[in-house]
């Protein structure tokens, strides 16, 4: 074969993949958003409620948690660390953790959260399961974010006869901070759109929480009940609407932190 | 007074890193503390090699399973990986800038979508198109329509990983290769790609953890059918799609069964995260 | 001298968008010498290097006017099919960039995209440059070592020979020694020597002394113009331009 074919099929392959990568993205949202779109209405709003404050909850439980342990550790990793050997188990340890599937820390939420420490299925269950899994997002993205912070402004503190942690909260951390914000955000995306950790940890009750202690249903969990369990064109109505405000939410989300770091960029 | 706060704050950094590693070595604990027995009790040959599984009666096979898991990650991967390292290579050397930055963001989209609403798509179009076009009326629900999901879905991490690491092939290779007169094409596939050879393996074995765990998605297309496949076109169920299926419900010996079933599943996906580690640490290439 | 002319450029004019980065360049370069090209940094050197073997058509914004001839063909006319133009032109770099390949790949690399498929000639041929390059003694026991674990200098050769292996007829080396030790410096400059026996060679150097060991030729670049260019005796001893001067016992003082 000559190299001209062959360019030419490879090029070919190369356009058609984009291509396919492109109308996969175009035909699942073109149909959600084309289908769901009408049904989001004030009525659709009100009976979501419940769903909508405990993915909330949920939200800010597993963020609280979490984002301080992330920003610790990554601290730890860049600013401190220096034993080789501790640095490569807990690298070891957090690549782990991103490599565990979402089914998986569902199990572990149920049998340790949920029943050994008999928080039984409640937002508070659920957000410590969550906190595990969203922590290696976290401290990879502050990681990078602090590696973006010029050696320069460290040195410059120092010699400024600063002291190490006034150096990290006063020069360090607000340099890095754009990428601590993306991170949380991050989080959210993948928190909004979890549904096994959930549902074995959160449960399944469809009502408003009235508190960290009380189980119920996230948005996702929600629209997957619907769709597994769902009869009749109501329920596909409101499957449709669900997964259309997912979708809004995680679209803001991603364009959210494209905004920001372009603005790191500029 | 300083240096004793500077002591403290330490402390509290190197405790968060290592909850890190106490996370993981809890959820190994109990997961395994929980299934472990129950694969003992049934024999671990026949837990793995049994193609029986009936709860009711408390007979527990879960080769039926581990097949599907397989079959399906394996497909996914055969059309995930080539789609999803061609891509990124249009990105990184043959797209307007533009563009690439597009196809950037519709990877990030593609990422971030929840795995429900792939498998709602599915279930609303890919599997009534199997149904009428491929199986002739006997339903979608397949390890074919798991496999169409699940590569779209290694998509993302399949770009995304191939293309920083395409990026990182020194440039001069480049210019090095078009000097010597070889086309922009020769140069990318025989120069550029082999040069980022492990970063995009790395990127291909995450996408075979993302299709190997994936449950919900997977339940809402694959027909969850607990029985040895003997066509692209048969229902499966996959380990993953076991465990959620039926955890919801499941007490006693069954529930236990499905710990059984984690723990296998997570054997599974620690290898990969080993090889994984491996070859990211080998080729040095960032995540 | 009456040797011939091997690149002829004439009004040559380059622009990277807005910046004009070279001036009406009239040059002869002659065959199988070499032709040092000497200047501060940022006068045009390595932009002029790479408008022969056209790897500017590489650089969005770039445009050029007037010509160069190689072998009495405008490069930049019409029908001019750049593989076969690149094949006959090589290029060494600044920092050597063998590819991630074996030894033996590296430099069978060129001959198989330009269709060499048999066993044996590719053998012949990797041999024969890697000869050439003054290499072949130090590495004929391990071709299909990884090129990556060659020394600095040894990657430098390496890399010469790879260009060779597509049997060019010019060879255009930019700073081929910069990143080098003096040792690995000699041996480079040695080959180089042996080299324009068969090769037209085109080199940009910093080094002053360099260009004085090597070359029989020197054009003397500044802001994008040629200031001089003759024979380097001449340039070097009894340069006729004051600016030629001031760099030059500059660069010496
Ligand atoms: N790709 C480019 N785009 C825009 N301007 C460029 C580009 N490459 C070079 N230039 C500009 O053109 C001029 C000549 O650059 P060139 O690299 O040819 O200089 P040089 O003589 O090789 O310098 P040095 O000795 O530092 O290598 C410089 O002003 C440089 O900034
Ligand atoms: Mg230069």
């Amino acid at each position: 074969m000559s190299t001209k074919v062959k360019d030419t099929i490879l090029s070919l392959l190369v356009y058609l993949s984009s291509f396919l990568t492109i109308c996969s993205l175009v035909a699942i949202l073109g149909y959600i958003l084309w289908n769901g779109l009408g049904a989001l209405n004030f009525n659709f709003f009100m009976e979501l409620a419940p769903s909508i404050i405990t993915t909330l909850l949920v939200i800010f439980v597993s963020i609280l948690i979490s984002v301080p342990i992330g920003i610790c550790a990554a601290i730890y990793l860049h600013e401190y660390a220096k034993n080789k050997r501790v640095v490569e188990l807990i690298n070891f340890a957090i690549d782990s953790l991103a490599g565990i599937p979402s089914i998986l820390y569902g199990l572990f939420g149920l049998v340790f959260f949920v029943i050994t420490m008999k928080l039984n299925w409640s937002i508070l269950a659920g957000s410590l399961t969550l906190g595990i899994m969203i922590l290696p997002t976290i401290i990879r993205v502050t990681q990078e974010s602090l590696k973006m912070v010029p050696d320069s402004f460290r040195e410059g503190s120092f010699a400024l006869g600063a002291s190490k942690v006034t150096t990290l909260l006063k020069i360090i951390i607000p340099a890095a901070i754009r990428g601590i914000i993306t991170a949380v955000i991050l989080s959210i995306g993948r928190i909004v759109g979890e549904t096994a950790a959930v549902f074995l940890t959160v449960g399944t009750v469809d009502k408003v929480p009235d508190g960290v202690m009380s189980s119920g249903r996230t948005l996702s969990v929600h629209f997957y009940l619907l769709v597994k369990e769902a009869i009749g064109p109501d329920a596909f109505n409101q499957a449709f609407g669900t997964a259309t405000l997912l979708i809004i939410i995680v679209l803001m989300i991603v364009l959210f932190t494209q905004f920001l770091f372009r603005g790191r960029n500029d | 007074m300083k240096k004793k706060l500077d002591k403290l704050a330490e402390l509290l950094f190197i405790t968060s890193a290592i909850i890190c590693v106490l996370a993981l070595l809890l959820i190994m604990i109990f997961i395994f503390y929980k299934g472990a027995p129950s694969i003992l009790e049934t024999g671990v040959f026949k837990f793995l090699f049994g193609v029986e599984w009936q709860p009711r009666a408390e007979v527990f096979g879960i080769l039926p399973m581990i097949t599907a898991s397989v079959l399906v990650t394996i497909g996914a991967i055969l059309i995930g990986a080539p789609v999803g390292v061609l891509t990124a290579t249009f990105i990184v050397y043959l797209a307007p800038k533009r563009i690439g930055n597009i196809l950037k963001t519709a990877t990030d989209v593609l990422a971030s979508i929840p795995s429900v609403i792939y498998g709602f798509f599915g279930l609303m179009i890919i599997i009534p198109f199997i149904d009428r076009f491929l199986a002739g009326g006997a339903g979608g629900n397949s390890i074919l329509a798991a496999i169409i999901i699940l590569s779209i879905m290694i998509l993302p991490t399949v770009i995304s990983i191939s293309e920083s690491s395409m990026r990182e092939v020194d440039i001069s290779y480049r210019d090095a290769s078009l000097a010597l007169g070889a086309t922009k094409i020769s140069t990318i596939f025989k120069v550029m790609i082999p040069s980022a050879f492990s970063g995009i393996m790395a990127a291909v074995i995450l996408g075979v953890g993302r299709a190997l765990g994936e449950a919900m998605a997977v339940i809402l297309v694959s027909g969850n059918a607990p029985f040895m496949p003997d066509s692209i076109l048969a229902p499966v169920r996959t380990m993953s799609a076991n465990i959620a299926l039926e955890m919801g419900y499941a007490s006693g010996a069954h529930q236990e069964a499905l710990f059984g079933t984690g723990v296998v599943l997570f054997v599974f996906i620690f290898i990969i995260n080993f090889i994984f580690y491996i070859v990211k640490h080998k080729g040095g290439v960032k995540n | 001298m009456d040797s011939i002319t091997k690149i002829k450029t004439e009004n040559l004019e380059l622009f990277y968008g807005e910046v004009q980065a070279l001036k009406n360049i009239n040059l002869d370069i002659k065959e199988k010498e070499v032709t040092a090209l000497i200047g501060p940094s940022g006068c045009g050197k390595s932009t002029f290097l790479k408008t022969i073997n056209r790897m500017n058509d590489l650089i969005v914004g770039c445009k050029i006017n007037g010509k160069v001839i190689f072998d009495d063909i405008d490069i930049y006319g019409q029908d001019i099919d750049i593989i076969t133009l690149r094949k006959k032109i090589g290029m060494v770099f600044q920092k050597p960039n063998p590819f991630k390949m074996s030894i033996y790949d590296n430099i069978a690399y060129g001959p198989r995209i330009h269709g060499v498929k048999k066993k044996s000639s590719l053998d012949e041929i990797v041999e024969k440059s890697l000869r050439k390059a003054f290499i072949w003694d130090e590495v004929k026991d391990r071709l299909k070592t990884n090129a990556l674990s060659l020394s600095g200098g040894q990657q430098q050769r390496l890399c010469i020979a790879r260009a060779l292996a597509v049997d060019p007829e010019v060879v255009l080396m930019d700073e081929p020694t910069s990143a080098l030790d003096p040792i690995s410096t000699l041996k480079i400059e040695d080959l180089i020597s042996e080299l324009k026996k068969n090769y037209t060679i085109i080199i940009v150097t910093h080094n002053m002394q360099q260009g004085a060991r090597i070359s029989d030729r020197t054009a003397f670049f500044l802001s994008g113009e040629v200031i001089e260019y003759d024979l380097t005796d001449t340039i070097f001893t009894n340069p006729k331009n004051p600016k030629t001067e001031e760099y030059i016992t500059g660069r010496f003082g």
